[in-house]
């Protein structure tokens, strides 16, 4: 990794650069919550002022930028004997600017299953390779808690990272893309201050974490709780209403729809976002439902999340971002669901 | 117009109205883009909003609105007898719909506020599965045209019949909308079954539960966050009786 400072005034020619050339998307408020505190999602942006690049978290993940919560994975063109199948998987390219760790250390584990994994998706591919990713680092929300999961800090999976310097970014270059660039601007190699006032903005992050979950008994705690009464008791709260998985970066279940056109000369295959909570995920041919009861449905996501991918790729598929957590109406989040497995056990001893 | 080198079989319909404002009836008008490609599937016997036509050999009838007179009662039982296949569209003819606000008061009354000296006969609104039997049931108000289309191919080819099974919220996510309880208002999406794209929630409103309820619908869990969030079961009534297509979520004091 190269690294360079520059300053903010600069960092915004870059960034308008950037945003004259290519479709560019950042974080804006698109509304005010009851409780007077802002609402942020990724949209479009035109110039550099119309980001708020001191947004909290947005609302959804950035994982729709990649999957799509709808997509055509192919168009079938029928004939009177014969039919043609259509694959497109073009995208424009693209940028998107103030992109928080949790976001990007999530695209990491989505690299894991649909580029590196054993069944890669071209569809996700183009729009990963097409994105150019510009990071940047936050002081936490009160129910964040990515350092739990190990996912405070990014190593991959971005083009540029910014640490927040007050006047200026530390720049972490993490693609030659990048470094050309910022050939385009006026940056500078840090300085021993620059150094020191990196790490001490760090140290700010770490230090201002107000929530903690405790992962040192995951996954192997899942095993032992399987029939824990905890699961009855969170699962009689769940609406199966998918929020959860919809607003994760990660969850990635998802279905496979076919439908015939009206003019009955096409038909479509589309991939949707799915979500193990919804009521009919596990429902097959004949009605027959593999988890018929709300616990049931409940668990499935949270063994997903830190048992299963934990075991078969050795990490958690959470990264702490309590977007799941902070979007049930119910309040259903990780942390109070953990900790209750955690004292259920200890409770009993 | 052939599919896969075999001739579809046209489905004869009528659209038949009753207690409503035909706004289901005129929903299958829309969505121009593809109404050639639809009225082609369709062998329209009667369809009142788009030929003058009329004829009585219909297979499946496409029925909108609630029962509200006893001349209604008489009309939609020969309707039963002559098809083969009965469609309630529509959340009146599902549930009862709008009309049913009706039913909070006396009759005498409503006729005397409505009609003043002009006294009309009507009775107690009833969905349409109370007077016949109904096949298939497409809520909404109006029914989404998508949907119906989707349900017409699907016929046309003979394939299952689905419904989204779970709640609005999957929608109103992937849509990427505000939450409505975090704009502080009241939203039934949560226990409303899908389909509509969460058309109400988009437009920054909260759900009305015209679909009737989703599978599995946790009635108990959705009070709770009824009571968190400072509404009273009041206010979420006034909600839930607008359409009356959620029985569930009303508890019964008697």
């Amino acid at each position: 990794m190269i690294y360079k400072v520059i300053t903010k005034k600069e960092f915004k020619k870059f960034v308008n650069g950037l945003i004259n050339s290519n479709e560019t998307f950042g974080p804006r408020q698109v509304n005010t919550a009851k409780d007077g505190k802002p609402i942020y999602q990724f949209k479009e942006v035109h110039s550099f002022d119309e980001m708020e690049l001191d947004y909290t978290l947005s609302y959804s993940s950035l994982k729709n930028f990649f999957l799509p919560f709808r997509e055509v994975l192919s168009r079938y063109n029928f004939t009177d004997d014969n039919w043609e199948q259509e694959i497109e998987y073009r995208v424009n390219p693209r940028v998107i600017v103030g992109v928080r760790a949790c976001d990007i250390n999530a695209l990491c584990k989505l690299d894991d299953i649909f580029v590196n994994g054993s069944f890669p998706s071209p569809y996700y591919i183009a729009r990963r390779n097409n994105t150019f990713l510009i990071g940047m680092d936050h002081l936490p929300m009160d129910d964040c808690f990515c350092m739990s999961m190990g996912e405070l800090v990014v190593r991959q999976g971005f083009n540029l990272f910014c640490t927040d310097l007050g006047d200026r970014y530390y720049l972490s270059i993490n693609s030659s893309k990048a470094f050309n660039f910022l050939r385009n601007v006026k940056t500078t190699d840090p300085t021993d201050k620059d150094d020191r006032q990196w790490l001490e903005r760090r140290n700010l992050i770490k230090r201002s974490f107000n929530t903690t979950v405790d992962t040192s008994s995951l996954p192997n705690l899942l095993d032992i709780e399987f029939d824990s009464p905890i699961w009855e008791k969170w699962g009689d709260k769940c609406l199966n209403c998918g929020t959860c998985a919809m607003v994760c970066p990660t969850c990635y279940c998802y279905g496979i729809e076919e439908s015939i056109d009206v003019s009955l000369k096409s038909s479509r295959r589309e991939r949707f976002q799915h979500s193990c909570t919804v009521v009919d995920f596990a429902e097959v041919a004949g009605g027959h439902n593999f988890r018929p009861s709300k616990e049931a449905r409940l668990k499935y996501r949270y063994y997903h999340h830190y048992h299963g991918f934990a075991e078969n790729a050795d990490e958690q598929i959470c990264v702490g971002c309590n977007r799941c957590g902070r979007n049930c109406l119910a309040g259903i989040n990780p942390k109070d669901v953990i900790d209750d497995l955690l004292m259920e056990k200890t409770d009993e001893v | 117009m052939k599919y896969l080198g075999i001739d579809p079989q046209k489905i004869k319909i009528g659209v038949f109205n009753f207690t409503c404002c035909e706004g289901c009836a005129l929903a299958l008008a829309n969505k121009e883009e593809t109404l050639v490609d639809f009225l082609d599937l369709l062998d329209v016997v009667t369809f009142r909003e788009i030929s003058s036509d009329r004829g009585e050999d219909y297979d499946i009838a496409l029925v909108e609105g609630s029962i509200s007179r006893d001349d209604e009662i008489e009309r939609i039982k020969k309707i039963r007898a002559q098809a083969k296949v009965l469609v309630a569209l529509g959340t009146c003819a599902c549930y009862g719909g709008v009309n049913n606000l009706k039913n909070q008061f006396k009759i005498e009354e409503v006729v005397e506020i409505a009609y003043g000296k002009d006294k009309v006969e009507t009775s107690k609104v009833r969905p349409l599965s109370d007077v016949v039997k109904v096949d298939l049931e497409i809520p909404g108000c109006p029914v989404s045209k998508a949907e119906v289309e989707k349900i017409v191919v699907d016929i046309v080819n003979q394939s299952e019949i689905n419904f989204p099974e779970y709640p609005v919220c999957v929608e109103c996510r992937r849509n990427m909308n505000t939450c409505v309880f975090d704009l502080g208002m009241i939203c039934l999406g949560p226990i409303t079954q899908a389909g509509c794209d969460a058309v109400c929630p988009n437009g920054g409103v909260g759900c009305l539960g015209c679909r009737g309820p989703a599978e599995d619908a946790n009635y108990e869990s959705f009070r709770e966050i009824l009571e968190e969030n400072g509404f009273t079961m009041q206010e979420a009534l006034e909600r839930i009786n607008f359409y009356n297509a959620l029985p569930g979520m009303v508890i019964d004091e008697s």
